[in-house]
Formats: structure tokens, C-alpha cells, sequence
């Protein structure tokens, strides 16, 4: 058996919205470069609804592919909705990934909250802080070495 | 065009040595233990391989041991060492930091037994000195083990000036020569050595199987219990196809060394030189100190497994040190061992090239890679960040 699916190497060597977005209104990096992986995520929000949005990722097939697949699960989706985006989504979405590479999907899951995070921050909106957990830089601090999930 | 470029991995077996296994499968295929002519007919052929083996590398045959592959031969090595130190109370082993994992978890495993274990700087280009092995010499030292060329860099120590330290000072030596024989010249009179491992399919013969190398005198401890095979010292029916594959593969390689090493060394140059143009790029290893095939380099703000993917999709195979190849944590123990920070490290790709490798693949190569590195670094937030001067170039 191939390493990824199919859908995997379809995002992996065909990104979509790859790029850096000039005028975005959110923009969250997660991941860190000793560990091998930083994803950041561009958001457009016009009315609430995530218009546009865009990412650049280092990192391996798995992640690129992830973080293709969360921007296109996220396009044109209410911001609310968006923070509901989960890893095992885009996981599955991806039609799975080798269990030692799910950490990238859980990075994505938290480069669209970054995101989201940013534009509420920058835009003065108020939010429940507990809707981002602790801080969204310190949930990136992922365990490569804990026992995969389903 | 496919190009093979991970021949440090393994590679393709050859057709001289699959001719000469092809017999031993249906035809000559008697338990060299037997007494009936099949079995006699595969006991000399058996024994004409350990011949050439043995020839290829300046040994007698009574020296060589066959065995499942240069993993179990480095394991045989090492336990072996340990256990002839550990009846004279010795149970200090020196290495080196950027071993093969057949050598350092052996290692890791004797630790747990109560042995202690020094592993050698192996410095930013990737040798050893013989004098930081004199220097790391003590009393209870029991064996030192180093290997003659990094699986990953490509760099060759200085195994006969190791061996000669150890010589004079009455210390068992091994080297894990898997990535050197065939590839370079390797004399076990000339390199001092008292045992020496190598790999069958890493010079275009079968794979699991491979042979250790013990100077007359050298007690084997027995990984495989079994039987009287192989002097009683590795138990189990010998794999005969794979050993006369192993053996003609060999006698192929060392007969065609000066040539294919001229060879090989000036696609290598080539490569370096093409590769060496991509900005913010680094060869890893010593610049002159390495075998002729191999080839690391570290490619700053991407990360090698997309890197590897992108090359497979363009036609080329290569690997990476990077942590996502490995499954584990961190980048190549190797690459952490030159003292490369990990961000470099997950960038790193390994390109072993052979006498079977051609120019036109390596230019298909040194077309790629750069386009390949283009289009990640285009996407990457670390390149973004290093081109923006947010942080530093480190190459």
C-alpha cells in the first residue's frame, strides 16, 4: 500500500489556494521549524462568511495536502462555522492519513483558528476567549510520539 | 526517464550475479549439509563463494561468515567484542555518534547490560580522527567500532589509522564497511581490522545476505543458535543462492573498482556542481574525504519528505533525513551528529549514485531538483521569513 490516498497526493502535488493573500483580514501561523512543520493560513471575511483564503506550508506531503484540503473546506463557510472545522474532518476528507503524520490535520484544524483568532483580534470583535482553548500558540505544541488517533 | 538515485539504500541486483544464482533455486538446490551429491554439489559452490569473498577483500576463507545481512553482521560484531572484554572485566566500547542504527542500537542494548559506551564527535564534515580514538582508549576498553563510510554523507573515516591505534594498543576493532565494499578498496591486512561487516545488496546483489569478516583468532559469540554451519558460528540451511549472487556480484565489482570509482566520482563532481548553484544550499560531509556515490545536501526553508515526493512524481529516486521519512521526532541522527540545527536538517537530501547511473540522468537531475526546491521554497513561511530577513540564513 501506497504511503498517502490518492486524495492525499492529489492536494499534495496540486495545492489548492496556495499563496500569500496581500490584503488578508486574519492571517495564523502554527507549527514550528525544528519540528519540521509550520502551516500559515490567510482568511478574507466579508459579512461573516469566509470569502477567500489562502496558505503556505512547510512541511511534508501530508501536511501541504492538509492544509490544501482545510482551505477548501473552509471557503465560503460562516466564520462560526469555520471554528468548527475539525482534524478528524480533514482527515477523513483526505480519505485518512498514515497515523503518524494526523498531527498535520490537527495543525491545520488549528492554522484556520489562528486565523479566525487574528481577524477577530484585528478587527476588534469580541470573543469568549475559551473558544480557542489556552492560546493558540502553545496548542501546536503537538506530541509527535502519542498514540495515534482515530 | 526514471533515475535510481538511492543506491545507498539498495540496488538493482546484477545480472552477472542473478546468472549465477539462477542454478541454486531448482536445479543445485541440496542443503550444503547434506551428504548426497545435490548437497555436496551446493557445499562447493558455497565454499567457491567464500573463496571470492574472501579474495575480494585480502581475507581467508576460514575468515568469512556468511550471514543474513550487514545488520546481523554488525550485531555479530559487536557482541562479540563485548563478550570477549566482559571475561577480562573490560566493558568500555567507542563508536561514533553517526553509526548505522544496526551499530548504535546494538550499542544501546550492551548499555542496558551494564557496558559503558563512548560515541566520537564525528565534527562538522563528518570524520574521525584515529587520534580521538587513541585519546578515548582507557584500560577496560573491550572493542571499538567505526564505520568506514557514513550511510548518509558518504564520508570515509580513516579506518587503517583507527585500526592501527587499536592494533598498538591491544584493542578489538571492528567496521561496518557496508557502504564501502564495492565501492572503494577495502584490504583487511591493509586496514588493521579485526572484524568487518558488509551487505550483499548494497553492491548489486541479493538481498538478506551478507557476511562478517573475523581475523583467525576472533572467538564469534553466536547470534543464531542452530547448527554446525558456517564453523558452527551462525546457525541456520545457508541461503546458497544468495551467497553465490553475493560473491559474484562482488568479484564483478572489485574487478571494475578503478574504472567505475573514475566513473562514478566524475558524475558525482558533476552532481555537486549543479546542485551547489542552488542558493542557500549545502553539501554535508567532508568535501574530499567521501566515497565516490554519494551525495547530501541540505536545501534551506523546505522540508525533504515534499522534496522527495516531487522528485519521485519528476522521475527520480532519492531520500531524505528529514524527520517525516523516519516516522520519529527528529531529523537524521547523522545530520544532528554534524551539528546541523534541526530546521536544516528536515531540509536534507541523499542522492547515491552508481556505475549504473548515466550522464544524461544526472543532468535530468540537476534540472529537477532546482525547480523542485523553487516551487517549496514559493510556498514556504520559513523561506518567506528568511527572504523577508524575519530570521537569518543559517546556509
Amino acid at each position: 500500500m501506497a504511503l498517502y490516498s490518492d486524495k492525499v497526493m492529489d492536494h499534495f502535488q496540486h495545492p489548492r489556494n496556495v499563496g500569500k493573500m496581500e490584503d488578508a483580514d486574519g492571517i495564523g501561523e502554527v507549527g514550528n521549524a525544528v519540528c519540521g512543520d509550520i502551516m500559515r493560513m490567510y482568511i478574507k471575511v466579508r459579512d461573516g462568511i469566509i470569502t477567500d483564503v489562502s496558505f503556505i506550508t512547510f512541511g511534508c506531503g501530508s501536511a501541504i495536502a492538509s492544509s490544501s484540503m482545510a482551505t477548501e473546506m473552509i471557503k465560503g463557510m460562516p466564520i462560526e462555522k469555520a471554528l468548527e472545522l475539525s482534524n478528524k474532518a480533514v482527515a477523513e476528507a483526505l480519505d485518512g492519513l498514515p497515523a503518524h503524520k494526523l498531527h498535520c490535520s490537527v495543525l491545520a484544524e488549528e492554522a484556520v483558528r489562528a486565523a479566525v483568532k487574528d481577524y477577530y483580534d484585528k478587527h476588534d470583535i469580541a470573543y469568549d476567549p475559551a473558544i480557542f482553548g489556552c492560546d493558540v500558540a502553545c496548542a501546536h505544541q503537538h506530541d509527535h510520539d502519542a498514540p495515534a488517533e482515530a | 526517464m526514471y533515475v535510481y538515485a538511492d543506491n545507498a539504500a539498495t540496488t538493482s541486483l546484477s545480472k552477472k550475479a542473478l546468472e549465477a544464482m539462477t542454478p541454486y533455486f531448482c536445479e543445485t538446490y541440496g542443503n550444503a549439509s547434506s551428504l548426497h551429491s545435490p548437497g555436496q554439489r551446493a557445499a562447493e559452490a558455497l565454499q567457491r563463494a567464500r573463496e571470492t569473498v574472501a579474495g575480494a577483500i585480502h581475507a581467508d576463507f576460514k575468515e568469512i561468515y556468511f550471514t543474513g545481512g550487514g545488520s546481523e553482521a554488525d550485531n555479530q560484531a559487536i557482541l562479540t567484542g563485548a563478550a570477549i572484554g566482559a571475561r577480562k572485566g573490560k566493558k568500555h566500547i567507542i563508536s561514533t555518534a553517526f553509526e548505522h542504527h544496526a551499530v548504535l542500537h546494538t550499542l544501546d542494548k550492551l548499555k542496558k547490560q551494564g557496558y559503558e559506551i563512548t560515541l566520537l564527535d564525528v565534527h562538522e564534515n563528518g570524520v574521525v580522527t584515529a587520534r580521538q580514538v587513541a585519546d578515548a582508549i582507557r584500560e577496560d576498553t573491550a572493542l571499538v567500532t567505526v564505520m568506514f563510510v557514513n550511510n548518509e554523507i558518504g564520508t570515509i573515516q580513516p579506518i587503517a589509522e583507527i585500526g592501527a591505534v587499536c592494533r598498538e594498543r591491544g584493542v578489538l576493532f571492528h567496521t561496518d564497511a557496508v557502504q564501502a565494499v564495492g565501492h572503494i578498496p577495502v584490504d583487511v591486512e591493509a586496514l588493521n581490522v579485526d572484524m568487518l561487516s558488509m551487505a550483499a545488496h548494497k553492491f548489486h546483489g541479493p538481498k538478506g545476505v551478507g557476511a562478517l569478516y573475523a581475523r583467525r583468532g576472533v572467538p564469534l559469540v553466536n547470534v543464531i543458535e542452530g547448527g554446525q554451519q558456517e564453523r558452527g558460528k551462525r546457525g541456520g540451511t545457508e541461503n546458497i543462492p544468495g551467497i553465490v549472487g553475493m560473491a559474484a556480484a562482488l568479484e564483478e565489482a572489485v574487478t571494475g573498482l578503478d574504472r567505475n570509482m573514475a566513473y562514478v566520482t566524475a558524475l558525482r563532481e558533476k552532481l555537486i556542481g549543479g546542485l551547489s548553484k542552488i542558493p542557500h544550499s549545502r553539501l554535508n560531509g567532508d568535501r574530499e574525504k567521501r566515497v565516490p556515490g554519494t551525495v547530501n545536501f541540505c536545501f534551506e526553508g523546505i522540508e525533504g519528505e515534499s522534496l522527495l515526493l516531487l522528485l519521485d512524481a519528476r522521475g527520480i529516486a532519492a531520500s531524505s533525513g528529514s524527520a517525516c521519512t523516519s516516522g520519529s521526532l527528529d531529523p537524521s541522527h547523522v545530520l544532528l551528529a554534524l551539528g546541523l540545527p534541526h530546521e536544516i536538517a528536515h531540509g536534507s537530501l541523499r542522492l547515491s549514485i552508481d556505475a549504473y547511473n548515466t550522464e544524461e540522468e544526472i543532468d535530468h537531475i540537476i534540472r529537477s531538483v532546482p525547480e523542485v526546491v523553487d516551487y517549496l521554497r514559493d510556498m514556504s513561511p520559513v523561506w518567506d521569513a528568511l527572504e523577508r530577513g524575519e530570521t537569518p540564513h543559517l546556509i
